[in-house]
Formats: structure tokens, sequence, C-alpha cells
């Protein structure tokens, strides 16, 4: 009776307190609202990516704000779940200011997100995921998978494949494994993997994999029996390092396998180190970076006074690059914003909307703020939201992460087409009126 | 000393079986219904509505419905959320196949057509048992899952497998604001729940709860055991289908089909054991715990946290709020195996003695 009078006087008393909480940022501090995982199934991936991402912003700070507007942030862990994603968004989305710009990390809580955006007036960056037609800027206003898009991936690994094989001739009849991860996430691709199916006559396969991926016995002998020439994969979290372990035990050669960048970062590999030796992932314009000017002045102004948020050794890998890059494009969107809307200025959702869609950064801006050799030049505009559609591959040697070719263009007449199919089917269906060019330009 | 009945005097069978037979009762209800339908949208803000009390209210309806199963009817269920997915993915075929369909339609015909599965499913109930008929309601979790993964005619063939809804309205009413899609669940809610109240007092509910005590017992009494487990399915699926809808069209607005996944199903279980098994107020208690405090710990910490000077990081908050949440769970198992329902009627029973307890 006591205990159960305590428990109860302990939870009206929190209930009570809990109400007392109070935003304590000041204003003129431009607010990043940071929805990361470092828990659950995907906690080893979401870590790397939340880490340079704060680290980022911390930088940005360390050298003065964005014309002196300090950054402020706050982290909110939904541990990939939509549902939780959706409850931090809500959450974050009205603190200190407003939230400048959403990067969730997750398709599942861009889906979900996509149309709330639109209505806080929100941008959503997805630098690399998301919905794939979302690059149409005219029908998703608020949408910005910066640096491309799951069909820009997928294209750019059969491109890869092709030219391995030497020529896109030599792709008639062979087959082509598809193993991915049973959600929105996973079968992005498969449209655009269907359509250059018909364009050279490969013989593709579907494989899905059930959530989280750590029963993968069925799927690889499916593999073992049908001998597909390549597999290509789609996961994320356990699931990547899952599936290398079972290629090494079925003998399926890790050369031919190629991983999206979820599946291309050192969380994946290294469980299985040389079992994953040969293995290749496409990469969205990042990569392991260890010698880079950015990375260097992270180390220096951050790590190097203690004010870091990972281990030291995560610095430059390719998932905490990723983070980096995506934080950048996000302070860069507001650097944009201040252009035209007042230098020094807080800039809102809106504002940085249109920042976002007249980014520009060139190499001389890219060789300033430390990304030099990092990434390649953007520029995106009202119609493309997606800006650049190049990417690299790199490969596994045992140790670490290699860039293994030369950069390659996502094929616009195969991806525009498509994007414009998918993203007219979606105006028709939320009755959304695409903006024209006039109105681009107010 | 005020929750107190006498001089309350019954003179008719009406007013003996009322729902709330005690005055003070009554008001308290009308008074908490009020509150939420007046104060509640003047008090709160948009995050508590979109965040907490939305979905504390869709899945406060699906457990209600889970409970007049699982509790009322001694059927266990595991294939809830696969119900729920019935439900809202029928919803969304009406909805986009039918040109003009109005949202409560494609909602009630989500909930009719998640309420014939239900009878199908509900067939093995009439010579499985026990855990054995958890068994064969996870194959309807299982199949359903995979059906609206596989079949693209679900999913209206859209490419990624992920569905959505916008522009929701009814009768004119636009459900864009958050206090508006409130006011819209609440209203379902209170429809859903007075009938149910009203059904389990009723003759169907006295044969759902006979199966549940005794099912030889009840069929030697006269009460047919096909009727009444299909029936006690049907309207379970019935409410736990229009939750459903509501999860996707009005909480989510794009789902897939990880949204009704086996976690779901339960977690919805979860909710009736440890809100009260047969009990409609159960219902909302266990909901609100499932719910509101997990979403309440991870805030409340690195609150608590601060006031002590300690910065904790959002990682280890996440891994304490699931301790804490599963310390609470068997806590209140050992304390009230009867769920918190029981919990409360124990604290009205002390109140009507007190302050003389005996």
């Amino acid at each position: 009776m006591k205990l159960r009078k305590l428990a109860l006087t302990a939870s009206l008393a929190a209930i009570g307190l809990s109400s007392a909480l109070t935003a304590y940022a000041q204003a003129k501090e431009q607010f990043f609202p940071v929805l990361v995982y470092r828990t659950g199934a995907y906690g080893p991936n979401g870590t790397p990516w939340a880490n340079g991402y704060v680290d980022y912003l911390k930088l940005v700070n360390a050298r003065g704000g964005i014309n002196g507007v300090k950054l402020s942030f706050e982290e909110c862990e939904f541990g990939y779940a939509t549902d939780r994603g959706v409850e931090c968004y809500e959450r974050l989305k009205g603190k200190h200011g407003g939230g400048t710009v959403f990067q969730p990390l997750s398709t599942g809580v861009t889906f979900a997100l996509t149309e709330k955006a639109a209505v806080d007036k929100i941008p959503l960056i997805t630098a690399g995921y998301g919905r794939s037609e979302s690059q149409n800027g005219a029908v998703f206003t608020w949408n910005f998978p910066l640096l491309g898009t799951y069909w820009v991936g997928a294209d750019v690994l059969i491109q890869h494949i092709a030219k391995k094989e030497g020529g896109y001739d030599k792709l008639k009849g062979k087959k082509i494994a598809l193993v991915y991860h049973d959600s929105p996430y996973g079968k992005e691709p498969i449209a655009l993997l269907e359509e250059r199916a018909r364009m050279h006559g490969f013989n593709l396969q579907l494989l899905p994999v059930a959530h989280p991926g750590v029963e993968q016995k069925a799927t690889w002998l499916q593999i073992r029996q049908n001998r597909p020439d390549f597999v290509l994969l789609w996961g994320w979290g356990v699931m990547n390092s899952t599936s290398l372990k079972e290629a090494q035990a079925t003998g399926f050669p890790r050369d031919k396998m190629y991983g999206i960048w979820w599946a291309g970062a050192e969380p994946d590999v290294k469980d299985v180190g040389d079992g994953a030796k040969g293995y290749n992932a496409v990469a969205l314009q990042h990569g392991a970076e260890p010698n880079s000017a950015v990375v260097k002045e992270v180390l220096e102004k951050l790590h190097g006074k203690g004010q870091g948020t990972g281990p030291k050794e995560e610095v430059g890998s390719v998932l905490y690059m990723r983070g980096m890059i995506s934080a950048m494009l996000g302070v860069e969107g507001v650097a944009q914003a201040q252009t035209r809307y007042g230098k020094g200025k807080v800039m809102t959702g809106e504002q940085v909307r249109w920042g976002l869609e007249n980014l520009n950064l060139d190499q001389k801006k890219l060789d300033a703020i430390g990304f030099a050799g990092v990434m390649r030049p953007v520029q995106t505009s009202c119609l493309d939201h997606m800006g650049s559609s190049w990417a690299r591959i790199h490969t596994w040697n045992g140790s670490k992460w290699e860039f293994s070719s030369d950069w390659y263009q996502a094929d616009e007449k195969v991806i525009r087409p498509m994007v414009m199919l998918t993203s007219a089917k979606y105006a028709e269906e939320k009755k959304i009126t695409p903006r024209t060019p006039e109105q681009c330009k107010q | 000393m005020i929750y107190r009945e006498n001089g309350q005097f019954k003179t008719t069978y009406k007013t003996d079986q009322q729902i709330f037979p005690i005055l003070q009762d009554r008001w308290a209800v009308l008074v908490l219904i009020a509150f939420a339908f007046v104060g509640i949208p003047l008090l709160v803000d948009e995050y508590m509505f979109r965040a907490i009390l939305i979905p504390f209210l869709i899945l406060s309806l699906a457990a209600l419905g889970v409970n007049l199963l699982v509790g009322y009817c001694g059927q266990i269920t595991l294939g809830a959320g696969a119900f729920m997915a019935i439900g809202a993915y029928a919803a969304y075929n009406f909805a986009i196949r039918i040109d003009g369909m109005p949202l409560l339609g494609a909602l009630l015909l989500g909930g009719f057509t998640s309420a014939l599965v239900g009878i199908i499913f509900g067939v093995p109930s009439l010579r499985v048992r026990g855990l054995y008929l958890a068994i064969a309601t996870l194959a309807a979790q299982f199949f359903w899952d995979w059906a609206f993964l596989r079949i693209k005619w679900f999913t209206n063939y859209s490419t990624s497998g992920s569905v959505s809804v916008s522009n929701l309205e009814v009768f004119g009413w636009s459900l864009d604001g958050a206090v508006d899609k409130y006011l819209f669940c609440l209203i379902l809610l209170v429809v859903f729940a007075l009938l149910a109240k009203n059904m389990v007092r009723g003759a169907i509910g006295r044969q759902w709860m006979a199966i549940r005590d005794m099912d030889v017992a009840a069929e030697v009494i006269g009460i047919r055991p096909m009727y009444a487990k299909l029936s006690a399915f049907a309207v379970s699926s019935f409410i736990v289908g229009v939750a459903g809808a509501l999860w996707g069209f009005v909480h989510l607005g794009s789902w897939e089909p990880a949204a009704f996944s086996i976690d779901r199903s339960f977690q919805l279980l979860f909710m009736v054991i440890i809100g009260g098994l047969g009990s409609i107020m159960g219902s909302f208690f266990g909901a609100a715990f499932i719910i509101v405090l997990p979403i309440f710990l991870n805030q409340f910490l690195p609150w608590l946290g601060g006031l002590a000077g300690l910065s904790i990081s959002v990682a280890t908050v996440s891994h304490i709020e699931f301790m804490i949440f599963g310390a609470l769970i068997v806590f209140f198992l050992i304390v009230e195996p009867h769920g918190l329902a029981r919990l409360w009627s124990t604290g009205k029973e002390k109140l009507r003695l007190w302050p003389f307890p005996h």
C-alpha cells in the first residue's frame, strides 16, 4: 500500500514537473532539430551519421556562425521507428523559434513527413534517400533529395557494372539480383532497375528481406540456386553485415556485390573484415575522407578541445562524412537565404527553402569550407531539387574503404521521364498544381 | 466523503441499470467528456495533439476492440495489428477506387471489411482455445503483412509500397488542423465506447462473458458458441479496423505495412492486459500507459538530469526509458495482476469507505 502511494505521488509529481519544461535557448539562434537513432537495430549506422551532423553544426559555431548567427540544436532519438520519428518532428518543429530544416535519415519518416513539412513550411532535406521523384521541385516544393536519390544510386551501379563487363550489350541475359530491405526504402530502386532491365535485357531478380534483416538464410539459398551474376544490396544496419556473412558462407564472390550508400560504410563491413574484401558500394558524393581539410578542422577545433561528439577515430569515416555533408547542405541553405533576406538574421523555414532552391556550391565555395576533393559542385534550382547526380564506387579492401572508380553521372534520359511520370501521378493524387517557371522566379 | 451514494435510491429498473448508477460517477464522466471536447482544445498545444493525444485516442479505440474479444469473450488474439491494417488498406482502397467516397464512409467500410475477415479468421476459435488460438490468429498477422507487402493491387501499384491520403473532409469539415483531427477521433471514440459499453451490458456481452468463463457450461444453458464467438470476432475486428483506418488516415497520413506489424499486435495485447481485461475503462488506461509513458520518460529524464546538473545523451535516455518502462510493467503486474482498471475500482471502493476503512 505504501509502495503504491509512493508510486502514485512520484508519478503525479513527475507530471507536474514535466509541464514546467520550457525552452531554454535564446532567440537570435538558428535552430537545427536533429533526428537521430543511436539505439536499436540501426544504431551502429545511425550513430556516426549523427555525430558527423552535430560536429559540423558545432564547427560552424566555432567558425563564428553563419554570418554571425550562431546555431543551436537539439537531438531527438527515434530508433528508426516511423511513429517515434513523427513524434520527434512534432516535438522539435516549434522549439526555439522553429526548426530550420529536418533531415530524418529514414525513408519511412520521409514519407510520413512529406505532407506535414508542406503544412508547417519547413524544408525536408533527404540527401541521398527519400522519394526519388521528389527531385521535381515543381511538385515537391519542400523536399530536397540533394546529391542524388535511390534512382541515381541504382543507375550509377548499373553503369558501373556495364563498364566492368565491357558495354551495355554485354548485360544481355545476365542475371542481377536485388537483395533489399522490405520497406519503402528497399523498394524505391525497383522501378529504375526494371526500366534498365528492359533497356539492356538483363534479368532482374527481386529478393526481399524482412526487417531487421538478420534472417537471410532463405534469400541466400535462392541466390545459391539461381546463381545471379551480380547482387545489388539495398540494406541498412545489421542487414548488411548479415548479407556479407551469408555471401561468404554461400561462396558468392564479394566483388560481384554492390551496395547502395546505406550499405557501404565501416559498421557494415567491419565485423566481416576480410570476408567483405572486394565488396563495393556506391558513394553519393561522400566517402571515407580522413585527410580532407574539414576533417582536420574538426579534429583541431572540436576534438582538440574535447568538444567532439563521438570517438575521435570515427571522424572522417564514411557515414560520419555523410552526416557532415548533410549538415553542411542545411547550413549552406541558410547562408544562401541570408544573401537574399538579410545577412546576420535568423532565417525562417520558408526563407531557408528559397536558399536551398538556389544553392550554388561551386568549387571555390567548397574549397573555402573545407570540402575540396570530398564532393563535386552542387547547383539546385526551383525545378531541380537534387542539384547533382554524380557518384563514385568505393571498395572495401579489408581494412578501409577506397574509391575504385571514376565519377559517374546518372543518366538523365532514363531518370527524368520516370521522375516526371511519378511526380505527376503524385500531384494528381494530392491535387497539387505544379509550380510554373514564372512562379519559381518569385 | 464526497464520493458516497447515500440517499440515492433507485426506484425503477431503469435507474438501477444505467451505465453509471452512482450520481457522482455520472457527473464525473460528463465533466470529463465535456473537458475533452472543450477544455483540451483550449489548453493544449499542437505537439500534445499530434504526438500524444491523437495516437492515444486511436489506440484506445483499438484496445477497446481487442478488449471485447480478449477481455470479454476470452479469445486471445495476436492478430490485432493485421485487423488494423485491413481496416486501413480497405478504407484506402474504397477511398481511391470509388469516386466521391466520403471519409466517414470509407472508414466504416474499412471497419466492415475488417469485420468480415475477422469472422473468417475467427473460425478456428470454434475448435481451438487459449494459446493455440493465439497461434491461429498469429497466422492472420503474418498473412496480411505478406499480402499488403506483396499484392500490389492493395497499395494501388505504388512503387515504394507506401500509400498516402490527404484532403480529409467530413461533411464539409476539413480535417487539416490538429484540433480538428483530435475532435474527429474523439467523437468516434465516444460513440464506439458507448456502443461497446452497452453491448457488453446487454445480452450479447453476457453471452461473451459466459463463453469466456466456461464455454461448456455456456452451451448447456443455451448459448450458441459459434454465434457468440464469431460475433465477438466481428465486433472486435470492426472496431479495430476503424481504429486502423483512423491511424492511417488521420494520424500517419502515409503508411506502409510496418505501421501494423506484429509489434503493434503485441502492443495492443499488452495495453489490454495492463489496462485490465474485461473493462472498457481499462482500455483507456492501458493505451495511456503504453503510448504516453515512453514519450513522457523520454522528455522527463533529460530534464531530471538537467536538474542534477547532468547532461544525458539521447541514446542513454532511450536505454533508460526501456528499462524503466519494462520495470513499471512488471511492477504493475505484480501489484495488481488485474490491471490498472482494477486499481481504479479499488480506489473507488476505498473512497466510498473513507475516512473509515475496514
